[in-house]
């Protein structure tokens, strides 16, 4: 009896998250299966039945500077992105002070950028990064410095770039870091207190191992976001235009999915762009399956 | 019976969706006459209005056939109709461009129309011939041209007479030329005398390679003509301007396009075509002091001529009457409409309206460069290659490799693309 009713329950279930799931079948797990089959044939310009060429589209990007470049551009994004982490940690334990003033309007602030259009952030970065006219180099002149071309210059095109994407995510991060410290209960830090721990002692031994899991979750959110980050890369290059393709920085600065989308879109061969997208597929699996494993080792499940 | 409902649910959902793509397609009735709603997609907003007035105008003498004008920025506008035409469902009527029409015409995205023409003993000979055999491929036609732009100097008069410089005329030679960009440079101001634009070759490298007496790509489509000495000297015209300090550097081109650093008095010469007259005579800074002057002379006088037509999808469910409207746009009627948006009709003896538009300026220069106008260089699969220019010349246009070293490298990696097609 237990047993049927557990299959009448299950097919509920199923019922249930109906919609979603074959949504992500349609949608999600179809089009990864049609691109793994892409990735092993070269069509023409408009497509049309693929001929099957095995792995030569593999071959011939393992052995692409090109796609060795963008690669290395890519994890260089991912690690210094990294930094933006422990940055919103310690504004949200600022922010979650008792008695702030005007907690709501920082909080408020510090998210606007992540309900924002990212195509209008970086059109505006891409204004205030001008070499010639830009707010950034016209500031740095008034206390006498020459600001380079920000994002046309190879040597500094990639930490502008991480500014970017720093300062878009970090009130995300700090939403979820909010959310983590205000479920660390209260009787731990007056424990502490009264024990006479002070304030960046509490800070370390309660609140960030506590906040762990939280640490962990920003983490592996982050590190697959970074990994497919174009949309700044984008704009910030200078968009669709022929001034991007002429943009002497961009060998420096383009990340694996935007030569993906320059393959698949612009110069339009789907195969090779396909074997691309798995190339990063692998990548994402990889860091975190990697991350999964290494969890063990410093996070805190309360 | 909860979950089958909500099954049905799913399923409609995917219906109404797969039907609403379908729907990007053909939308009305098949077949080779009668009524039908013609699809036509363009690029620039700017004519827009004269294209539904177009329409509107063909609609009165053809009264079952509607067309509707769909606007895509000419910044997505490849990529949708690549997207489009992969997925046969391109529209039935659209601009084509040179660099990309032998691609479309030879992967059978687009239809022939010599049936038509010769049906209705349609006359070629009204276009200028440059811009006839732009769109003809394997002795086949495939569009009637729509416009065509020249190339011409752009000169700001006020910066001209601050340096105490003589406007220039059709007289000029490569080093009057260079003579005058000397003057015109003022570092101290932040002024320079052009800007080596390299993200438009057709209004920049390809017009002075040509004047060097070089070429961009054998006449039989199969050679690049990158390493010839005289095609590097054409390059070369531009990257001494930059390494002269004439010209800013790319980094400064990058993050100010050359257009708006001319718009704003920054340079005091502009290599641009016919189409900025209208976008100059409407700019409050330069209607009032920039006019126009043929391109200086290097070994010869030279200039790329370059032209839209008007194409037919191969796969339109109406191709009788898409042919109708694109010969309806090919016509001396169309050519009166498009003139007033501010481009130079195809169709010989309407282009004087276009010079009248706009008094103030030379624009006459840009019909009389037709004497010794070059066809813009193409093969048939010309993004391929021009991928490759860009990809090689960025760093010579940097300062960081030599022209010649970077010419030649491109030279052997376009002839190595030239031999897949």
């Amino acid at each position: 009896v237990r047993r049927r009713r557990f299959d009448a329950e299950a097919w509920w279930g199923y019922a249930l998250i109906a919609p979603t799931g074959l949504g992500l079948l349609v949608f999600y797990l179809w089009p990864v299966l049609q691109t793994a089959y892409l990735s092993f044939t070269h069509a023409g310009p408009f497509g049309g039945e693929g001929e099957w060429t095995g792995l030569k589209n593999y071959r011939e990007m393992l052995a692409d500077p090109e796609v060795g470049q963008a690669l290395v551009n890519t994890l260089l994004y991912t690690a210094l992105g990294l930094i933006g982490i422990p940055l919103a940690i310690v504004f949200a334990a600022l922010l979650s002070r008792a008695g702030l003033r005007g907690a709501t309007v920082y909080r408020t602030l510090f998210f606007l950028p992540v309900v924002t259009t990212p195509v209008a952030v970086a059109m505006i970065w891409r204004w205030l990064y001008n070499g010639d006219f830009g707010i950034i180099n016209y500031l740095l002149s008034l206390a006498g410095l020459h600001g380079p071309h920000w994002i046309s210059d190879p040597h500094t095109v990639l930490y502008a770039m991480v500014v970017v994407g720093m300062w878009m995510s970090l009130g995300y991060n700090l939403v979820i870091f909010l959310a983590g410290i205000q479920g660390i209960p209260r009787q731990y830090y007056e424990a502490a207190e009264l024990d006479g721990a002070g304030g960046f002692t509490r800070f370390r031994r309660i609140t960030l191992p506590l906040l762990s899991p939280s640490i962990f979750f920003v983490t592996v959110v982050s590190v697959i976001g970074t990994l497919q980050m174009f949309d700044i890369v984008y704009v910030v290059m200078g968009g669709t235009g022929q001034s991007a393709r002429t943009n002497p920085a961009l060998p420096r600065g383009e990340t694996i999915v935007y030569l993906f989308y320059d393959k698949a879109f612009q110069t339009n061969d789907k195969g090779y762009a396909a074997a691309i997208a798995m190339l990063l597929l692998v990548l994402i699996v990889a860091l975190t399956t990697v991350q999964f494993r290494l969890q063990r080792r410093w996070v805190h499940y309360a | 019976m909860a979950r089958l409902s909500r099954l049905l649910l799913a399923a409609l959902g995917l219906g109404v969706l797969a039907t609403s793509v379908a729907g990007c397609g053909n939308d009305s009735g098949s077949g080779d006459s009668g009524p039908a709603t013609l699809s036509y997609a363009v690029w620039d907003k700017n004519q827009v209005p004269a294209m539904e007035q177009i329409a509107a105008a063909f609609t009165k003498t053809h009264p079952d056939i509607k067309v509707n004008v769909q606007l895509t920025p000419w910044e997505t506008y490849w990529t949708k109709l690549k997207a489009a035409a992969t997925g046969g469902a391109a529209p039935d009527v659209f601009w084509m461009n040179g660099p990309n029409f032998q691609l479309y015409a030879t992967n059978g995205v687009i239809r022939p129309l010599d049936a038509d023409i010769a049906a209705d003993k349609t006359d070629l000979g009204v276009y200028p011939k440059a811009l006839v055999d732009l769109y003809t491929v394997g002795g086949k036609h495939y569009g009637l041209p729509k416009d065509f732009d020249t190339v011409g100097l752009w000169y700001n008069k006020q910066l001209f007479d601050a340096a105490g410089v003589k406007y220039p005329d059709g007289a000029w030679t490569w080093d009057d030329f260079n003579a005058a960009a000397a003057k015109l440079t003022d570092k101290a101001k932040g002024q320079f005398a052009i800007a080596a634009n390299l993200s438009s070759a057709q209004e920049y490298q390809y017009n002075t390679i040509f004047q060097a007496g070089g070429y961009v790509i054998s006449p039989d489509g199969k050679t690049s003509g990158y390493a010839d000495p005289n095609t590097i000297a054409g390059l070369k015209f531009w990257t001494d301007l930059v390494h002269n300090g004439q010209s800013p550097d790319l980094k400064t081109m990058t993050d100010t396009a050359p257009l708006n650093l001319f718009e704003a008095g920054k340079t005091a010469m502009y290599y641009g075509g016919s189409w900025d007259a209208g976008e100059f005579a409407a700019n409050d800074y330069t209607k009032s002091k920039v006019d126009v002057a043929p391109l200086p002379k290097g070994k010869k006088q030279a200039t790329v001529i370059h032209g839209l037509a008007n194409v037919v999808s191969a796969k339109t469910a109406h191709p009788k009457q898409a042919w109708q409207f694109v010969q309806f746009l090919g016509s001396k009627d169309a050519a009166g409409i498009l003139v007033k948006a501010g481009t130079i009709p195809a169709y010989n003896g309407t282009q004087g309206d276009w010079v009248q538009a706009h008094p103030e300026m030379h624009l006459q220069i840009f019909l009389d460069e037709l004497a010794y106008a070059v066809p813009y260089p193409v093969s048939r699969n010309t993004p391929a290659w021009q991928d490759l220019e860009t990809k090689y010349l960025t760093p010579a246009w940097d300062g960081q490799a030599d022209v010649t070293k970077a010419a030649n490298d491109l030279a052997k990696a376009m002839d190595d693309e030239l031999a897949k097609e």
